[in-house]
């Protein structure tokens, strides 16, 4: 498999030399200002917009997997359905409590939408991101996706409604528990590509690492899943205790922008994960790089959707079990793994070659299924016994009494 | 082991997604139907309706196309719009009488005609309150000439409630498409109102007024 090492050419740097050219001397400054706006628009427009598609899609699929229909009614197969939904929240009154903390309560959604477009403007669609090729991509993404924990506290402590309150310290305490397998996961990723960069770690997945380290697909995905709070980690705002969580005192379209940035997190996590894992842009035959790149990110999305419907949510401790005793000490062994297999093959500048990915998938394959085994059979040892059945006294009230099982019997006496 | 629920759980709704039959929703009082649903209301085979009507079938690709469903109801289904006959009324008011909650309003004046067990009177007025209605059918059952049927539909909702009153008029205008409810005569002929035509007063047929003797008979075997 050839890297298609070709720069997209929408990037910060080609646009700004290209408006650059026609402005005076002394103008940079607007030349500069011009690019940020061109490229902030096509990135808002762009992840907004497959936002609306993916709910449409989450809400269809969601409906089959649990025998129903889902929305069908306004425009071919209700693909009009966000439209309806985002006019109908737009219309709405927006309210703020009386004892809210006005500005801090207007202030968060923006700073929970903010840093999901922030990140989708470093991630490499084919060659380059919008930002051109960052170096430190991996550190970046890691920075600005933990900002939404800020947002989400700010959102439950502004609003002062105690459920909203409870909402919040969920999250920060679930939130900061696995960021910390996540960034072990994500520093196993900078140790076998040998780089930080973003579009350097598509370009070094020869094979796709989904294959040669799975434990650490499995251990990005779960903590990742619990960062945007979906379904089996959704006790953030989890209906039947809290209302609805963090956002619950928040209306019109606050509340549209924030439901936005939680259904635009799904895509971010699975671009990443695409990224990461499934060796981004890359692909075989003549589709293009953008193409595949989309594919390989509904795939996910398909599977992100199949849990969301598939399984129960977790309870507090049982979240914080999994983090702490479950994917932190997988994260570690993969750590560990990836690291000294990375030193014994020693591949200097010129990064693993594909014999040693393969190697190393053969020995990672079978260092996760022994580990995942240990682990879960560990944790599997401290679930809470059921109390044996205390028996009525009025169970057995009929035992003794003639009861006629067959009425045959009856007509034979008589 | 720890965790092998979570791959049941998965399997369940993969069934789900994969299995049409598992789909529970039924879609009324329309549906949107894609080009092999369309083909499969209308009757029709897919290349002749496509030959036929091209701009329904792209309508269907597409995701627009809108028929009528129907649920489907059993033909004994008590239903509204009562199905009267006026020529086999003779103005007894029976109905009126049997009617548990008084809803039936019945004003007749005499008209000379005689018929095989007495006089044939006019009716002035017949109006059904169905607003109170609680469809019991005793009326139905209490119509010594067969006159009174139940109806077999359920769409006749109003935005008032003097609406409701169904009138002598709307009664002869009415579908004649009885339920065959506490009719045999109706139900031998395996008769559905949902599907099958109109029927007229003199093919409605009557049933036999039992004898003395099977009436006894009857009795006794109960």
């Amino acid at each position: 498999m050839e890297p298609n090492i070709m720069q997209s050419g929408f990037d910060f740097h080609t646009i700004y030399q290209f408006i650059n050219g026609f402005m005076p001397e002394n103008l940079d400054w607007l030349s500069f200002l011009i690019t940020s706006l061109i490229l902030g628009i096509v990135i808002i427009n762009a992840l907004v917009l497959s936002t609306a598609i993916y709910t449409w899609f989450e809400r269809r699929l969601l409906g089959r997997f649990q025998s129903r229909l889902g929305p069908n009614r306004w425009g071919p197969f209700g693909v009009l359905q966000p439209i309806a939904d985002l006019v109908k929240l737009l219309t709405k009154e927006d309210t703020v409590p009386d004892e809210a903390d006005k500005p801090i309560f207007t202030l968060a959604p923006v700073v929970f939408l903010v840093p999901a477009l922030i990140v989708f403007s470093v991630i490499p669609l084919h060659g380059g991101s919008f930002m051109g090729r960052l170096n430190i991509g991996l550190i970046f993404v890691i920075a600005i996706t933990s900002i939404n924990t800020l947002a989400v506290f700010m959102a439950g402590w502004s609003s002062v409604n105690k459920y909203a309150m409870f909402g919040a310290m969920r999250a920060v305490a679930m939130l900061v528990s696995y960021e910390i397998p996540m960034g072990i996961a994500v520093i196993t990723i900078a140790i076998a590509a040998q780089t930080l960069g973003l579009s350097n770690v598509v370009l070094a997945q020869d094979v796709p690492y989904l294959l040669v380290m799975p434990l650490g697909f499995l251990v990005f995905v779960t903590a990742a899943s619990a960062e945007m709070s979906r379904t089996p980690f959704d006790l953030i705002e989890s209906d039947s205790e809290l209302g609805a969580g963090y956002h619950t005192e928040y209306s019109g379209a606050k509340f549209a922008i924030l439901q936005l940035s939680e259904f635009m997190a799904p895509i971010i996590v699975a671009a990443l994960v695409t990224t990461f894992f499934l060796s981004g842009w890359r692909g075989y035959g003549p589709i293009p790089g953008p193409i595949w790149f989309v594919i390989k990110t509904f795939v996910v999305l398909f599977g992100f959707v199949w849990i969301r419907a598939s399984w129960p949510r977790l309870r507090v401790d049982q979240i914080m079990g999994l983090a702490w005793k479950g994917l932190l000490p997988l994260a570690i062994i993969n750590l560990f793994a990836v690291a000294i297999e990375v030193f014994i093959f020693n591949p200097g500048e010129a990064g693993l070659s594909t014999r040693d990915l393969w190697i190393m998938a053969a020995i990672n394959w079978a260092i996760t299924i022994i580990s995942i085994y240990v682990i879960f059979f560990v944790l599997g040892q401290n679930r809470l016994k059921r109390p044996e059945p205390v028996v009525s006294p009025l169970a057995n009230m009929y035992a003794n009494t003639n009861v006629v099982n067959n009425v045959s019997d009856v007509m034979e006496a008589d | 082991m720890y965790g092998l629920g979570l791959a049941k759980g998965l399997v369940v709704t993969a069934k789900n997604l994969l299995l049409p039959s598992r789909l529970m929703t039924i879609q009324y009082p329309d549906r949107k139907v894609g080009l092999l649903g369309l083909s499969e209301s209308t009757g029709m085979p897919v290349i002749s309706l496509i030959l036929k009507d091209p701009l329904s079938c792209v309508k269907a690709i597409l995701g627009l196309m809108v028929v009528k469903a129907s649920v489907p109801q059993h033909p004994s289904f008590r239903g509204e719009e009562f199905v009267w006959y006026e020529q086999r009324c003779t103005g007894c008011a029976s109905c009126a009488k049997y009617c548990p909650l008084g809803i039936i309003e019945i004003v007749t004046s005499e008209s000379g005609d005689q018929v095989q067990e007495g006089q044939k009177y006019n009716l002035d007025k017949f109006d059904i309150d169905i607003g109170r209605c609680m469809f019991c059918g005793l009326c139905v059952e209490a119509c010594p000439y067969d006159a009174l049927h139940m109806g077999s539909g359920f769409e006749e909702g109003q935005y008032s409630r003097k609406d409701l009153v169904i009138t002598k008029r709307q009664l002869l205008g009415a579908k004649k498409k009885p339920s065959t409810w506490f009719r045999p005569q109706l139900s031998s002929k395996n008769y559905d109102p949902h599907t099958d035509k109109n029927i007229k007063w003199d093919s409605a047929g009557r049933h036999e007024k039992p004898s003395l003797q099977e009436q006894q008979d009857n009795w006794v075997k109960r």
